[in-house]
């Protein structure tokens, strides 16, 4: 391929970085500029999407960059969520009394980091894009500078995802070494041939690293932390997003690399699948933080979409990637409804702090509603049809097991989505709540409607797009 | 007309009335209140018109789906709605109870009247498209969003111990549906279709019959309640508002009798031979059992919640005996003790709204001071027991002539509980009716007034009418369920 046919296919990257500074050097010189800045991301993500959905599909930069229906969908997925986190974060933080043009700035290279692990082709972009996003979400998480908590959960995660890191690289440099290549389709060629012992070994460690940052059991100890520290609209980003590009990667990196050997790392993946479930399940009925609690249920899901992956097929693909769409609007949502709310300027965040939220914001209510019960898994909110494909797939492969126990961590797990109904259903308030704020209300309650009732005619759509993406990644 | 569509989503409509009242109203304001209970009262009733029409056009010649509603929705499902002879009924009987559930409720529910009627439309809606659906997934969908406005009912408008009650509910029935959902997903899976019509033709292997059986049944034993999964059922009963009980005994329990006669039979018939045996011994046991731990209650509820296990045990043993004769004793059972059970509990409700207590010690004598609601109380509690001329009858004995030729001494020592309901009912009516006024506190208790009369002047009738011409029930049931039978016949004679 020439340079110029490689370079369009890195148009959205290209947008993206090239957006990215030319607004860092306007928020520089014009500090006051910074709610145009955030328009103007919103704008350059918009133009990223649309050249992802409509830009030339290959491989290009000698393996090294795919654009294909997989990071098509994904990308567009990607830069809507982080389109979404914007004005959210932004008004959050200005009422803070914090006047950050970076905001928006770094989600753009987090978007870029992403948009790259979605389009990955060999093991060096992959480290590239991984490290791109994640040292972007470092500062995201720490952005909140005179809060102790917040600098805390950064440099948690910054710690973590360095360890997770090293993991990725370690992993990438036995591949590497033993297949004699980095690019997936030619590591793929090895395997055919029967895997060999190290390849298969740099792969473990591979998949640690990915687990690591999809925060699957048992590499989540990081999650709860980092979401309780982290401003709240900021988790909103960070708790969808990155874990779609994440397990886009990771379906990547087992379909088209390791397509070959299926039998080895299917049973790694129900395992972290089913202690994900569990995990999240169990620890989550013991939590008070509402946000800590959406971490533990952010781990029993990514425990779903792993079992949709073990399925090793197109079809457990293409569950997985409609289960994560769907996912990161319950996430999002979610959490913009808790930036939403405040008791005379204090941030609600424990269980008891919702009390008689209902008669006090309706609309919030019935959204976190909404939420919960979609995230629980319960027709006919989105999440009932994210979890109905994965365990279909999971049956259709013959992992009935798996299917079956997941299932059942979904009633462990409904006890504490209830317990948070209940909360703001059935108890009385304490005292009143603070008007939310235009933009996180319009952002969750559209949200919410999009859980129900948009989801349905939403699908029509989503999941044949998603069986696009997934049959790009060449498996049966 | 997509008939089945619109009575399924009338209900709806009438939640848009009442989210438009809140928008330009307020909550509490009683002008709002008051046009809210009209509101949801007018829709009901709008919906029993339509369901009356459905079945006057109903024709019972045809064994199959009627006003079949189909289009193509995405990933091979299809939006599928139809009644069958079985299907009609329940969709009737729903309509019926719905607008006596809100009249029960005018006066009793005080605080968020509009969030309680919102939640019983909404809840009409979803049982309705539960007896319509013909599509596994849009079965599910009905199926078990039907447990968040019933969680809600429970919960805000419940007794005491509501919070425990509502969790209780929810969770016990969530994890029977799970086990329920895989099953359809493996289903929809291998055969390669979600609709109901073409599954029950659709032969599934043995084995897998085995398992797709016990998880179908995992769902529909908690619903129905078999025994020993039907704990959740009298602490539900009892913290549950006098309307949310006569739902849940008149409505919701009938989805786990539905739900056998319309999956496990037709779908999975050699699984559903090989554990007759089973089924017959919970159904023996839930009547017998049950019966007598009904017998010790203190709390009027209770008992009647636990008469209700007692009688589905009756039903249970009717439909697994695989006989038209026992089928048809199951479905008019079902709906007699819709009618029955949802008109003990308004009974209960009555005295709970004057006294504001369900024990049976604290009351006595009511005779004295209500005559009208002692001949009410008698002539239910005499459907309850199973006399001659009311409904309660004939569907006991038809399921225990069905069980008898395949078991006698199921049907044996199931006739034993038609004795121990007469011990029980009669006690409880004794006791509560009967006798000298010695409660000073019942002194000043006054009679049925006009609306509680008005509601039930219908039950009573449907009772009696029931209870003489059950032919018209069987004239709508025949041809649906002989065809259910005889295939069921062939599947495990062959």
């Amino acid at each position: 391929m020439t340079f110029s046919a490689d370079i369009g296919l890195a148009y959205p990257e290209l947008i993206l970085a090239v957006g990215a500074l030319v607004l860092l050097v306007v928020g520089a010189f014009a500090p006051k500029a910074a709610r145009p800045v955030g328009w103007g991301s919103v704008l350059v993500l918009a133009a990223a999407a649309l050249a992802a959905a409509t830009g030339p599909l290959g491989r290009g930069f000698a393996g090294g960059m795919i654009s294909d229906a997989a990071s098509a969908f994904t990308q567009v997925a990607i830069f809507a969520a982080s389109a979404v986190a914007i004005p959210l974060g932004q008004r959050w933080f200005e009422r803070r009394g914090v006047h950050n043009f970076e905001f928006p700035i770094l989600i753009l290279l987090a978007a870029l980091g992403m948009g790259m692990m979605a389009a990955a082709g060999d093991l060096i972009s992959l480290y590239v894009g991984v490290e791109l996003q994640s040292l972007a979400l470092y500062v995201l998480a720490a952005m909140h500078r005179d809060n102790a908590k917040a600098s805390e959960a950064g440099l948690k995660y910054f710690v973590l995802g360095a360890l997770s890191s090293g993991l990725l690289l370690y992993g990438a440099s036995l591949v590497y070494g033993f297949a004699g290549s980095t690019v997936f389709t030619e590591i793929a060629a090895t395997v055919k041939s029967g895997a060999h012992t190290g390849e298969l070994f740099g792969l473990v460690f591979l998949m640690c690293g990915l687990a690591f940052k999809v925060s699957a059991a048992p590499f989540h100890m990081w999650t709860p932390d980092v979401y309780e520290g982290a401003p709240t609209p900021v988790v909103a980003f960070f708790a969808a997003a990155p874990k779609l590009a994440a397990m886009v990667l990771f379906a990547r990196l087992l379909a088209e690399a390791f397509g070959g050997a299926v039998a080895q790392w299917q049973q790694v993946l129900v395992a972290l699948g089913l202690i994900s479930v569990a995990v999240g399940a169990f620890a989550g009925l013991a939590q008070t933080n509402l946000k800590r609690l959406w971490a533990y249920s952010s781990i029993a899901n990514v425990g779903y979409a792993i079992i949709g992956l073990a399925a090793g097929n197109a079809e457990g693909i293409q569950s997985m990637l409609t289960f994560m769409v769907l996912y990161m609007v319950d996430v999002t949502g979610f959490f913009a409804c808790l930036a939403a709310l405040s008791r005379q300027g204090k941030s609600m965040e424990t269980i008891e702090d919702m009390a008689g939220l209902f008669r006090e914001q309706p609309g919030i209510a019935l959204a976190m509603t909404a939420f919960s019960l979609s995230a629980l898994g319960l027709p006919p909110f989105s999440g009932f049809w994210a979890k109905v494909f994965v365990f279909k797939a999971a049956l259709g492969a013959g992992l009935p097991l798996p299917a079956v126990l997941g299932l059942v961590g979904s009633v462990v797990a409904a006890f504490y989505y209830l317990r948070l109904i209940k909360v703001m259903w059935f108890d009385t308030a304490v005292s009143a709540t603070d008007k939310p704020p235009l933009e996180a209300r319009v952002i969750a309650v559209s949200l919410a409607f999009f859980s129900f009732p948009v989801v349905l005619g939403a699908l029509i759509w989503i999941y044949p797009a998603a069986g696009r993406a997934a049959h790009a990644f060449g498996l049966a | 007309m997509p008939i089945l569509s619109l009575i399924t989503y009338a209900p709806l409509l009438g939640v848009a009335g009442i989210l438009a009242l809140r928008l330009f109203g307020k909550a509490d304001d009683p002008r709002t209140v008051r046009a809210s209970k009209w509101i949801a009262l007018v829709t009901t009733l709008a919906t029993l018109a339509l369901s009356v029409l459905l079945v006057v056009q109903f024709d019972p010649h045809e064994a199959g789906f009627q006003f079949v509603e189909q289009a193509p929705w995405f990933a091979g499902l299809n939006y599928r709605m139809g009644v069958d002879g079985i299907s009609v009924l329940f969709v009737l009987l729903t309509a019926f109870l719905m607008p006596l559930c809100i009249a029960a409720s005018w006066k009793t529910i005080e605080k968020r009247v509009l969030e309680y009627m919102i939640a019983f439309l909404i809840l009409e809606t979803l049982v309705i498209g539960v007896f319509c659906a013909l599509d596994l997934i849009e079965f599910y969908i009905f199926f078990e969003f039907g447990l968040v406005p019933m969680f809600l009912i429970i919960g805000i408008w419940g007794g005491e111990r509501r919070v425990y009650a509502a969790f209780k509910f929810f969770l016990y029935t969530l994890l029977g549906s799970v086990l329920m959902l895989a099953a359809i997903l493996f289903m929809i899976g291998t055969a390669h279709t979600s609709s109901i019509p073409e599954l029950m033709v659709y032969r599934f292997d043995p084995k897998a019959q085995t398992w797709l059986w016990l998880a179908f049944f995992a769902s529909f034993a908690v619903k129905m309640p078999m025994w020993p999964v039907h704990t959740w059922l009298p602490d539900a009963h009892v913290e549950a508002p006098t309307a949310g009980s006569v739902i849940l005994a008149g409505i919701l329990l009938k989805l786990g009798g539905y739900g056998f006669m319309r999956f496990s039979l037709p779908m999975f018939p050699q699984a559903s031979h090989q554990f007759t045996p089973l089924i017959f011994a919970l159904s023996v046991i839930a009547v017998v059992y049950t019966s007598l731990v009904a017998f010790r209650q203190v709390d009027i509820k209770k008992l009647i919640a636990y008469s209700s296990v007692a009688h589905m045990g009756f039903v249970t043993m009717g439909i697994f005996s695989g006989t038209a004769v026992g089928e048809q004793g199951a479905l008019f059972q079902m709906l007699s003790h819709g009618v029955i059970s949802g008109a003990l509990f308004l009974c209960v409700g009555v005295v709970y709204d004057r006294m504001h207590t369900r024990e049976i010690a604290f009351y006595g004598g009511l005779v004295n001071r209500m005559p009208w609601y002692a001949a009410v109380f008698m002539l239910f509690t005499m459907g309850n027991v199973g006399l001659p001329g009311t409904s309660g009858f004939v569907g006991e004995i038809l399921t225990m002539t069905g069980a008898y030729g395949v078991s006698t001494w199921t049907a044996i020592i199931a006739a034993t509980g038609v004795i121990l309901s007469a011990v029980y009912a009669l006690t409880l009516y004794r006791r509560v009716i009967f006798g000298t006024i010695t409660n000073s506190k019942l002194m000043g208790i006054d009679d049925l007034e006009l609306r509680e009369v008005a509601i039930f002047a219908p039950l009573i009738a449907a009772t009696l009418v029931l209870g003489v011409q059950p032919g018209t029930v069987f004239n709508l049931t025949q041809a649906s369920v002989d065809h259910l039978v005889s295939a069921y016949q062939a599947a495990i004679g062959g």
